[in-house]
């Protein structure tokens, strides 16, 4: 998802046998979906997993306004250019309140953002596919968000505190964005012949990242159990996905687009429907770096970081000035 | 050294007259533009009409390991809870 292939920093769930009566205590307390709060005693792991996650999820919103910001000045009119704006606003909140969150965990905000740039920290795959055309801008808000929100309304009861309010006032937000989204694309898609390809070259190209979203399949999940186990995570990978799926193949045939995988057909007994995997050596190719968009994305952060140095380091001396004067009155 | 901005707790009085509530943090390097950026991030949708910013650092908190004998005293006083009281229906609604 925003956050994919979370390492937990220890192998295997202890035993309640194997637990210290502090590890016990802790572990009854998430049972019992009470939540932990920042100065609460907490595992080890359990900080520095969450520290991963969290903070690997503000990356991707922060990254996230990269793909759609390429678009803000040549957006088709006028108010959906002031939507898109309000959007990609909206994710620089999301990033801040992320950020808020790991930073009660003892990591600070400069930290994480410098572990990112020299790639020490990751992103979501997502955000290192192009956006090549405008209905590119309608198939990122409904179906990266809308993949987004299926993770985060799930991680809305994930143990930690600060996580779980800041998924909650995510999620408020995020719904803007998948209906944007797809009003945007609903327009392409009825529209004339050219739009309505570009619609569909859209959801053809995004169709296997945003599936890839979720991470890899549960058989190949090998950082799973501990997270599940400290409900930092709350539903599997796959789990998500089929939920992700089940709700946007009716919406892609309202749109009377063609599926994008030539495998999606109705499993009457299942009552889902299934789907072909993705080509998980791409996606474990764009993870290591090797994507489309990498190098340019990582390019870009950096250049914002130090191009508004100054503006940091300015802003702050002129503070410490200000209230050295009034120090001195 | 760290030129990091200081940390900033972000209080909001919504619409309908109820106190100030924490909504979250933000970092910002004075108090002017700390509430010019919670305006940004946290009332971008009507969220409220009054904010109060606090630097995180003036903020004093009860450790969570006292938090049995701290909160004790009031759990061993349920009649300060109205419900501990029964009085009669003839009296009508009190």
């Amino acid at each position: 998802m925003y956050a994919q292939m979370i390492k937990t920093a220890r192998s295997g769930v202890k035993t309640r046998d194997e637990m210290t009566d502090q590890e016990r205590a802790f572990q009854d307390k998430i049972d019992n979906d009470i939540k932990i709060e920042p100065r609460d005693w907490m595992p080890d792991d359990y900080r520095a997993t969450l520290i991963r996650q969290i903070g690997q999820h503000a990356h991707s919103e922060v990254v996230g306004q990269l793909p759609e910001g390429n678009w803000i000045t040549r957006a088709p009119t006028l108010e959906r250019k002031a939507i898109l704006l309000a959007k990609v606003q909206d994710e620089a909140g999301h990033g801040l309140y992320l950020y808020s969150a790991a930073e009660t965990l003892g990591e600070s905000r400069d930290e994480l953002v410098r572990l990112l740039h020299e790639g020490r920290m990751k992103y979501s795959s997502i955000f290192n596919y192009p956006t090549l055309n405008w209905a590119d801008i309608g198939a990122v808000g409904w179906l990266v968000d809308g993949a987004a929100i299926v993770n985060q309304v799930a991680l809305q009861r994930t143990s930690y505190g600060p996580y779980s309010r800041a998924m909650i006032k995510i999620c408020k937000e995020e719904s803007f964005h998948a209906r944007q989204g797809y009003h945007a694309i609903m327009k392409m898609a009825f529209g004339s012949p050219e739009q309505k390809r570009q619609a569909q070259d859209a959801v053809n190209r995004l169709w296997f990242p945003a599936i890839m979203m979720f991470g890899p399949n549960d058989s190949e999940s090998t950082h799973s159990e501990q997270s599940m186990a400290w409900k930092i995570k709350v539903k599997s990978n796959d789990e998500l996905r089929q939920q992700f799926v089940d709700q946007t193949i009716p919406q892609i045939e309202y749109l009377g687009l063609d599926l994008p995988d030539p495998g999606i057909r109705w499993n009457e007994e299942r009552g889902h429907y299934d789907f072909s995997d993705p080509d998980w050596s791409e996606f474990f190719d764009v993870i290591k770096g090797n994507g489309p968009c990498n190098v340019d994305r990582m390019t870009a952060r950096r250049k914002a970081w130090d191009d508004g140095e100054w503006v940091r380091d300015g802003l702050l001396a002129h503070a410490q000035k200000k209230s050295a004067r009034t120090a001195a009155e | 050294m760290s030129n990091e901005w200081p940390l900033w707790e972000v209080f909001i009085r919504g619409q309908h007259g109820l106190s100030h509530r924490h909504v979250g943090s933000l970092h910002a390097p004075d108090a002017d533009m700390a509430i010019k950026n919670a305006r940004d991030v946290y009332t971008r949708r009507n969220e409220g009409v009054s904010i109060w910013v606090v630097e995180a650092r003036h903020i004093a908190a009860t450790a969570p390991g006292e938090k049995g004998p701290l909160f004790e005293p009031s759990e061993s006083k349920v009649y300060r809870h109205p419900t501990f009281f029964d009085i009669p229906d003839e009296v009508g609604h009190m």
